[in-house]
């Protein structure tokens, strides 16, 4: 171990693990090793939720509860198509719509979603013109007095800006830049202005898309500036993209340190090494921790030699896969990865550590609105796989990692141990699981943090009465510029906000860093569908699941199809200046000027194994390497793009019918599960269902 | 009055502040935050220096209204060859000593705002004192992002 030792070291983790295994893996790679290259793939799904809770309430925590889409009178949803990627939550909606007084709804995407078909308004900016929109919806709601005055003034700073910086976003500028209608600006503007309980959501649709975090940010100040928080269906759900990358987040395996504490305050660093009984030298805080892009930075320049990859798949997942695959073939870099499947990157690697997965094992996971979760193991993990937790363990033993007494610094040997470890960890913090126990998560539903002495039995809503935990000494960050990502000192935000409100953060619009040109005519933006998971790891494995997506196709508007005289299933090539994708077309209901690619195809299913054979079919071949300089999520919907026709396929594209790649053409055969699809539950008081 | 030197050079410096930016993010395309950053933000200083040329007509100064130099052949070459040098580890410390010449170079373009604002303040005139009071602070964003990229990149670049 030399004195470059830990630097030279990285992990990269998931959202898709237990808590007791962030928390342990936190603990040796923070605590232990002494490294700061410490982020999961939450980097690429929920950094921006994590990173606008900051901005806006120097701290993360969920200002919304699910049981807010049962009493709101208004659901916006932001770029978010819960009908695929939250389908349990989207019934939920589903519920409300088809019952007395449902809410009406506004929906911002480029495609026509389910969301979008059930919406009041919906709105279809141009991509990468979010901050734009939100600002002209601000503009709107702040012009024509739609805000809670007595609210901003006891529980804010900030509104002058706001208000000033506004004034320059007209419906009618946005109208231009956005290409959406004013008067449905307008409309959505005023019916989100007389909400009488507002709930907004938002996903990925801002969240990868350029100026992420400033256009989340907007979206807290809609329910700042209009006093909707803290009471049943007033709430924002800044979503999640994995089942448990709350987790990654709190538990500080995802370039934040454990429990919201504050990388930048001393104190919170002092505290987090008398829990871990270490020097507080030893836990790296002089910057944050590092995030998932720049690592693999390092590793392209070489500072980084060895990188541990938990369940995850960057070599399908990450932006301009060509450099991703060059970047983790290097001889020079040493790649363990530890999954349960052969995966792409797991090819790559120099070390497999077969891993069990969810019912496999014991653990906690918490959802988007903090409800926490034990999940019990029902089967053995099959062949040599053995629990993440396990596998954490024994790493730290084997490197025989001490604390500053000699004795081994993970002082737990199960998830019930690691769990209690985690609720010391959490005490007094915002996610405070101290009041938490295995036995009291059994039995009954999931219960919400913060669940203390105080609170036994959780918390639904926080933020009431315009409490917030921004407090200079308390809170998780002193924010950041929302344009040059430079974080902000204590004494600034101190002088900003010395007794801790909600901070409304306005932003500037800036134009896409990739524009489209006659070279590349079109915005291409990459997303889900509803039948498959991530990189398909585990869906395409699923035989139904499977056949109801079995290939990548590409969705076109109607109008640019008609234009070029091409047809549904033509096989097209699509290029960027990263690399080129061939799918099947799929003339759908998105809007003109932007293809649509699902990105969880890869190839671990195909001849290449890792890589192409032949052409591409990853969404990320072509996808370009940049980020929000504020969340470091890299963006995947704002990158320019060609089309040409190769040929007529052989019938229409393969893409599921029932979801926002619904066919606008006839003849495309409707997507059924079929017998295989369907399921049977035998309940143990008799009788099938 | 002396306000037309102030005004020119202010432009001059806004001028020479948003090619140093645009020089840095061509030498560093393989660090993407820092190309994309620091062409987002020489476009502050590309407004200012429109903005000043237009206000300048009114202090009897005639002053080009067109930022200098967008990248030509030079900075694609630029480019292209900070993306073959990725690799390697010297463009860390490189970096660090471009943050260094930003920050120093911000750092002067604001004090030449101070100096317009003080002297806008003493001849009464508003539209001059608005201007600086617009635009002093993306400077001062240009500087604590210098500060906090190099924050930020330190260690890694001098440690591994």
């Amino acid at each position: 171990m030399t004195s470059s030792f830990p630097s030279a070291v990285a992990f990269y983790t998931t959202g898709q693990l237990f808590l007791e295994e962030y928390y342990t893996l936190g603990l040796i790679a923070h605590g232990g090793i002494g490294t700061n290259h410490v982020d999961g793939n939450t980097r690429l799904c929920t950094a921006t939720a994590a990173a606008a809770l900051k901005e806006t309430f120097a701290s993360d925590g969920q200002p919304g509860s699910y049981t807010d889409i049962d009493s709101a009178d208004v659901i916006a949803l932001y770029g978010h198509n819960m009908a695929e990627t939250q389908t349990v939550l989207w019934t939920r909606i589903l519920d409300r719509l088809a019952g007395p007084n449902p809410p009406q709804i506004i929906c911002v995407d480029p495609r026509e979603t389910p969301v979008a078909r059930a919406a009041t308004v919906h709105l279809a900016p141009r991509p990468g013109t979010n901050v734009m929109l939100m600002n002209a919806l601000l503009h709107e709601i702040v012009g024509n007095g739609w805000i809670d005055r007595e609210y901003i003034e006891a529980h804010t700073v900030g509104f002058d800006e706001l208000e000033k910086r506004v004034r320059d976003y007209p419906p009618e500028v946005a109208a231009e830049v956005c290409d959406v209608p004013a008067e449905d600006i307008r409309a959505a503007a005023r019916i989100i202005g007389h909400a009488q309980r507002l709930l907004s959501t938002v996903l990925q649709g801002f969240y990868q898309s350029h100026q992420a975090t400033a256009a989340a940010v907007q979206v807290n100040n809609i329910n700042v500036v209009r006093g909707m928080l803290g009471r049943p269906g007033c709430g924002i759900l800044q979503m999640n993209g994995q089942p448990t990358a709350q987790n990654t987040r709190e538990a500080g395996a995802d370039g934040d340190l454990p429990a919201f504490r504050n990388w930048s305050n001393d104190s919170h660093i002092k505290d987090l090494a008398r829990i871990w009984n270490v020097d507080p030298m030893d836990i790296p805080h002089y910057s944050p921790p590092t995030h998932a892009m720049q690592m693999f930075r390092y590793a392209e320049e070489g500072s980084i030699r060895f990188l541990y990859v938990t369940a995850t798949n960057p070599a399908v997942s990450l932006p301009e896969l060509a450099r991703i695959r060059e970047i983790l073939a290097q001889e020079r870099l040493f790649l363990v990865v530890q999954d349960i499947f052969l995966s792409e990157t797991a090819q790559l690697a120099d070390v497999v550590l077969p891993a069990a997965t969810w019912g496999e094992k014991t653990g906690t996971f918490t959802n988007v609105d903090r409800t926490v979760h034990l999940s019990e193991k029902a089967v053995e993990p099959p062949g040599e796989a053995r629990a993440d937790l396990d596998i954490l363990i024994d790493f730290a033993r084997r490197l025989d990692l001490r604390d500053k007494d000699g004795a081994p610094l993970v002082k737990w040997s199960d998830p019930e141990g690691a769990f209690e470890g985690w609720k010391e960890c959490s005490k007094g913090r915002p996610c405070d699981y101290s009041g938490l126990s295995y036995d009291k998560l059994r039995g009954g539903s999931g219960i919400q943090w913060p669940v203390t002495e105080d609170a036994p039995d959780g918390t639904q809503h926080i933020y009431v009465d315009g409490q917030f935990w921004a407090q200079p000494e308390y809170c998780e960050s002193y924010g950041r510029d929302l344009v040059t990502g430079a974080a902000l000192d204590e004494t600034e935000y101190r002088a900003l906000n010395p007794t801790g409100r909600a901070v409304l953060k306005a932003a500037e619009y800036l134009p896409p860093h990739e524009l489209v040109s006659e070279e590349y005519p079109f915005q291409l933006i990459t997303g889900r569908t509803l039948y498959h998971f991530h990189t398909r790891t585990k869906t395409g494995r699923a035989p139904q699941l499977q056949a109801a997506a079995p290939e990548v196709w590409v969705e076109m508007s109607a109008s640019d199809v008609a234009d070029r005289g091409w047809a549904e299933g033509d096989l097209l090539e699509l290029r960027t200046p990263r690399g080129r994708v061939e799918a099947k077309l799929r003339i759908s209901g998105i809007r003109p000027g932007v293809l649509f690619l699902p990105f969880h195809y890869g190839y671990w299913d195909e001849p290449g194994g890792h890589e192409p054979d032949g052409f591409g079919r990853a969404a990320n071949e072509l996808t370009l390497t940049d980020w929000d300089p504020c969340s470091k999520q890299p963006i995947f919907k704002t990158a320019a793009a060609a089309a040409d026709r190769l040929g007529s396929g052989d019938g229409p594209s393969a893409a599921p019918t029932t979801t926002s790649s619904r066919p606008v053409t006839g003849d495309v055969p409707p997507t059924r599960g079929g017998p295989a699809a369907e399921a049977v539950e035998e309940l143990a008081t008799g009788g099938a269902r | 009055m002396k306000l037309g030197l102030a005004i020119e050079e202010l432009h001059r410096s806004e001028n020479h502040l948003a090619r140093v930016l645009l020089a840095v993010s061509d030498r560093h395309k393989a660090d993407h935050e820092v190309f994309y950053v620091a062409r987002d933000i020489a476009g502050w200083s590309q407004r200012h220096v429109q903005e000043l040329a237009r206000i300048g007509a009114d202090f009897g100064v005639d002053l080009d209204p067109e930022p200098e130099g967008e990248p030509g052949i030079l900075e694609k070459i630029q480019q292209a060859t900070s993306d073959l040098l990725g690799r390697r580890p010297e463009p860390g410390l490189l970096l660090l000593a471009d943050l260094r010449h930003v920050h120093r170079e911000a750092a002067g373009v604001s004090l030449d705002w101070e100096l317009l604002a003080q002297a806008a303040q003493g001849a009464r005139k508003r539209e001059l004192l608005e201007l600086a009071e617009r635009c002093h602070p993306d400077t001062l964003r240009q500087m604590r992002w210098a500060n906090a990229k190099l924050k930020e990149s330190a260690t890694q670049a001098l440690v591994s």
